[in-house]
């Protein structure tokens, strides 16, 4: 009897002096947190891919809590829809930034780019980047030993196995900037999606002079400014023998790819081009 | 017999050239002079296309603090200066010269009588290193001039020279010495004068015995000039090892070689620096050695920078039928070569040919945790761990395990039971952690 | 001719290889083996081809149905654990509990952490260990030494050495050192496994800390125990060095490569620590013997000892 009185008061002591100090301690230590930040937080896509340039989705809620603009702010994993909820929950106005998704600027396949050597070490493209050049005689180009897919969370990137190229799948890429970031050559561009996904941009990166990466690729942009003149709207330059198309202000009308000698300019997901000029143009048509 | 404390590995010596006198490669059509060094940045060319050149005229002029002039090895027309292939495998920019004679400039001493005095002081001596051109020929290409200037504060107590030539395969230095010593040694005291120090000590392995006795019986003709023989351990050339082996001093993490009062040079830019000061001679050839199990001739060749390798190589036979893998420089931290149509750079210290069978690496499995890198690494770092880390991006803790320190010697890799590719990704990691230490600063 | 490779340096390597190391233990093992097979005869015989062959199948068919690696039967490791769990039964054990024993060694302590490498603890120890609390009476009833025993299971039962000194017997030291004396099958004889220990050593396979740390550590601390108060701990620190698994256990199970620290220094402390606690269970405890568990207690004691024991960096030495 005497026990179980003993044990009964000192359990009713030691939880009334634990309920007082927890207490106390939650009122000394509190951390006010915003609860829209939860709210934003569910209106995100929850990826927490980081492409945003937070630590994942909440620390990108907590940044669009604390601004004052949504301008700089930008998901693109939802892109303005998203955007706009967001704004919607902060009484905010959204910035208005285009959808992007990745695209791998390198055509140098297996056949059009003969390979000279043999890498054998780890493989890692960073690891073999460190090293050297490349297995072909191309030193811009797609390694091929896959960190942009290793990087990627969403599945998206994958090899082609008969390119033994790394291609984008456009539905699963969110635009994180993941694979950008993990490509030592640089090669991956983050590039506005285009109305109905259409894309003209230069599949190569290669800054050498014309006659050298001729040699090493046969789909190299040897920069002989072709499609500078033939662009009626300014949108491309030429800087280190590597011709580049500006997106903003490409207006996707496909003259430039039929004009490029080395098939390295690239159009996607257009429909199958009108057979109205049957000559010249017809035969230099790229292959995707 | 006296050898570095911590780690260390001995490779199969492979010495197949030693012993081989030199020969005198022939001159190339076309000469490729690199104006970038492997460290630093590439010095600033100083002629045009279309100029005449004569053998040992400035074609390019040191920029920067770690850069180093750059001569003519060959006399004829300048053809272009564009970008070529190097040894990296990378397109570095080069002047390429067509070769017409080989007219020399008339500044330069042609004679072979040895000249023993230097009356020059040690700014003198250190100005005309500068100008030659003359880097580090052991293979890191450190300007020489900048390694003589002590930052102020400090001061050299003792001159080491490196004669080791711990990689297998290799033995340009061991032939060098045999056949140039005197001059060697007046350029250890020409050095000597130059940093301000009575001691120097010659430290070569005991596997070139021969190098040992001749160098001691002419050292007795010099003061203050010790040689040291020290056991066979690679790598007890790199300069970290060679201080610790010959005076038992070890240099701080982070720190150079001054720091515990040493200074020290590789036994062939010894021999370029009597060259420099004695004979007026600007850095412009060096001895390369042609080697490789299945080599028909093996062979040491003095060769003018910027010849081709191919040019050499068929002096000496030519590729192997079976070769699988061209290294230029030494097995354990040379790198491989795509072609033989890369030039001779200042640095090149071989060509290596290793056969098809030897070439491919063999199958990695799992880490056994056998403590067998830890034990040989001779900046006693733990390999295993930093391959780890460095697979998984682990770059803070890298840091804070000593990666900066490592000389990426290849024991780790060279003595893993699971063939496990330990440098390659140390290396990465090391590469990274840098640029991020540099952005901070 | 094919294209050149280009691999990033060193381009030569050793030629050491996993094989090769797990070879040379198996080898080092020999003399120890030839002892027991001696000693107890057939018992011993059956025991240890059964361990490797349970051991050898277990690995090949983890590795083929459940793992769907590699195959890494070849490697000589399974082989090795398997050796290994057999010497420390006693070679009368029934057949069912070997197979039990490699099942738990190879199944629980070894693939289920990835194989080879991956294991925190040593897996013949754990399956020993396993044994040991399962079935302790038959883990405990050692046959006598009669020299080719044609006997198997029924074979005449003693107490070791150590069950001895615990109740104030000592054994002939002569007995010890050759290995004539009742025991687990291939930790009686001491000159047999020392054997082994200098070819391990001339081989380069384990270095000396581990071995002469953990050995070391027992001769001072019995030594302290036995001039402090000789009629308690009466046996003289050469009985505990040469009886029981202590040799065995010093030099095959603690310098297993994968669950022992990775430095020399770490080495020193990780021998220092089984020492002592081999010592507190055999003096001290309800067993007799206690190498097993402290070689496993410091096997979990390992990646603590390798966060913490850095090597001896180079240019740490003097300032």
């Amino acid at each position: 009897m005497n026990l179980i009185l003993i044990s009964l008061i000192t359990l009713v002591i030691v939880g009334t002096l634990s309920a007082v100090i927890l207490f106390f301690a939650s009122k000394k230590f509190e951390v006010y947190e915003d609860p829209r930040i939860d709210e934003v937080e569910l209106a995100l896509p929850a990826a927490n891919c980081g492409g945003c340039g937070f630590p994942g989705c909440r620390g990108f809620a907590n940044a669009c809590v604390k601004a004052d603009l949504l301008d700089n702010l930008l998901c693109p994993v939802g892109g303005t829809p998203t955007m706009e909820k967001v704004a919607a929950i902060l009484g905010k106005t959204a910035g208005q930034g285009d959808a992007t998704v990745a695209v791998v600027r390198c055509g140098g396949s297996c056949d059009l780019r003969p390979r000279t050597n043999q890498y054998d070490g780890v493989s890692s493209c960073a690891i073999a980047h460190n090293l050297y050049g490349g297995e072909t005689a191309c030193s811009w180009g797609c390694l091929g030993l896959g960190d942009c897919i290793v990087s990627c969370k969403f599945d998206a990137i994958y090899i082609n196995p008969e390119t033994l190229l790394p291609e984008v799948d456009e539905e699963k890429c969110t635009s994180c900037g993941a694979c950008v970031k993990a490509c030592p050559k640089a090669i991956i561009e983050l590039r506005k999606k285009g109305t109905k996904s259409r894309r003209i941009y230069v599949n190569c990166v290669n800054q050498d002079k014309g006659a050298v990466n001729k040699k090493a690729c046969e789909a190299a942009c040897i920069g002989c400014s072709k499609c500078v003149k033939e662009c009626a709207f300014d949108a491309i330059t030429v800087t280190n023998n590597l011709a580049y198309i500006d997106p903003n202000k490409c207006t996707l009308c496909r003259k430039c790819v039929a004009v490029c000698p080395t098939s390295a300019i690239v159009e996607l997901n257009f429909p199958p081009r009108k057979a109205k000029v049957p000559t010249k143009e017809a035969e230099l048509e790229p292959a995707n | 017999m006296r050898t570095f404390k911590i780690g260390g590995v001995h490779p199969k010596e492979y010495k197949f050239s030693a012993g081989i006198g030199t020969k005198i490669s022939l001159l190339p059509k076309q000469a490729i002079i690199p104006l970038g060094h492997y460290l630093g940045a590439p010095s600033k060319a100083v002629v045009t296309k279309g100029d005449l050149v004569k053998v040992g005229q400035l074609l390019g002029q040191a920029s920067g603090f770690v850069s180093a002039n750059v001569h003519s090895s060959v006399s004829g027309k300048v053809a272009k200066i564009d970008d070529a292939i190097d040894a990296s495998g990378y397109k570095r920019p080069a002047i390429f010269i067509d070769v017409e004679g080989d007219e020399w400039m008339e500044s330069i001493d042609r004679s072979s009588t040895i000249k023993r005095e230097c009356t020059m002081t040690p700014e003198e001596i250190i100005k005309k290193i500068s100008d030659a051109g003359i880097v580090g020929l052991g293979g890191a290409t450190f300007p020489t001039h900048v390694k003589l200037s002590p930052p102020p504060g400090k001061k050299a107590e003792v001159l080491i020279i490196n004669a080791i030539e711990c990689e297998p395969y290799l033995t340009c230095d061991h032939q060098l010495m045999l056949e140039k010593g005197e001059e060697i040694l007046v350029g250890v005291s020409i050095l000597m004068k130059a940093i301000n120090v009575n001691r120097a000590i010659i430290g070569i392995e005991n596997n070139k015995k021969d190098a040992i006795a001749h160098l001691e019986r002419l050292a007795k003709t010099f003061t203050g000039i010790e040689v040291m023989a020290l056991k066979v351990q690679y790598p007890q050339g790199g300069e970290k090892q060679l201080i610790d082996a010959t005076i038992g001093r070890q240099v701080p993490s982070g720190a150079i070689p001054i720091e515990v009062g040493a200074v020290v040079q590789n036994v062939a830019t010894t021999f370029a620096v009597y060259e420099a000061v004695q004979k007026n001679k600007p850095l412009f050839e060096r001895i390369i050695t042609i080697t490789g199990k299945s080599m028909a001739q093996q062979g040491n060749f003095w060769v003018r920078i910027g010849t081709a390798l191919a040019t050499v190589v068929e002096q000496a036979g030519g590729m192997p039928e079976d070769t699988g893998k061209i290294v230029a420089g030494g097995p354990m931290m040379g790198r491989s070569l795509s072609s033989l149509d890369v030039s001779v750079a200042k640095g090149t210290a071989g060509v290596l040919f290793i056969p098809t069978i030897e070439s491919a690496r063999k199958k990695m499995k799992n880490c056994l945790r056998c403590a067998k890198c830890v034990s040989v690494c001779p900046m006693g770092l733990e390999p295993y761990l930093l391959m780890g880390q460095s697979e998984n991006a682990m770059w803070t803790e890298m840091e804070r395990n000593r990666i900066m320190d490592c000389i990426e010697c290849g024991c780790c890799a060279f003595t893993c039971p699971s063939n496990r590719p330990l440098l390659d990704h140390v290396r990465y990691g090391k590469t990274t952690v840098g640029g991020i230490i540099r952005s901070r600063r | 001719m094919d294209k050149l490779i280009i691999s990033p340096a060193p381009h030569v390597h050793s030629g050491d290889s996993v094989s090769k190391n797990m070879r040379g233990v198996l080898i080092a093992l020999i003399p120890a083996y030839l002892v027991g097979l001696y000693f107890f005869g057939l018992g011993a015989l059956i025991v240890s081809l059964v361990s490797v062959l349970s051991c050898v199948l277990f690995e090949y068919l983890i590795q083929r149905y459940i793992l769907k690696g590699e195959k890494t039967i070849n490697d000589g490791s399974a082989v090795l654990t398997g050796l290994l769990l057999a010497f420390n039964l006693p070679s009368n054990i029934p057949v069912w509990m070997v197979i039990i024993g490699a099942m738990v060694a190879i199944g629980i302590a070894k693939m289920s952490f990835g194989g080879l490498g991956n294991n925190p603890l040593n897996p013949a120890l754990v399956g020993r260990v396993f044994l040991l609390i399962s079935f302790p009476v038959a883990m405990t009833s050692w046959p006598s030494p009669i020299p080719l025993n044609p006997n198997y299971l029924d074979a005449v039962t003693s107490a070791t050495p150590l069950a001895l000194m615990k109740f104030g017997h000592l054994p002939n030291i002569m007995d010890l050192f050759i290995g004539n004396t009742g025991g687990s099958l291939g930790e009686v004889s001491a000159i047999a496994l020392l054997i082994g220990f200098v070819y391990l050593l001339l081989k380069r396979i384990i270095t000396w800390h581990i071995p002469i740390s953990i050995l070391l550590t027992v001769f001072v601390f019995t030594g302290i125990l036995h001039f402090a108060s000789p009629e308690t701990y009466f046996a003289t620190p050469v009985y505990h060095l040469l009886s029981g698994g202590l040799l065995l256990g010093a030099i095959f199970m603690a310098t297993d490569y994968a669950t022992s620290p990775m430095t020399t220094r770490g080495m020193l402390v990780y021998g220092v620590g089984i020492g002592i606690i081999t010592v507190v269970i055999r003096v001290f405890g309800a067993y007799p013997e206690g190498v097993s568990f402290a070689i496993l207690i410091m096997n979990a004691f390992t990646p603590l000892i390798n966060t913490y024991i850095k090597p001896k960096r180079f240019g740490e030495a003097r300032k």
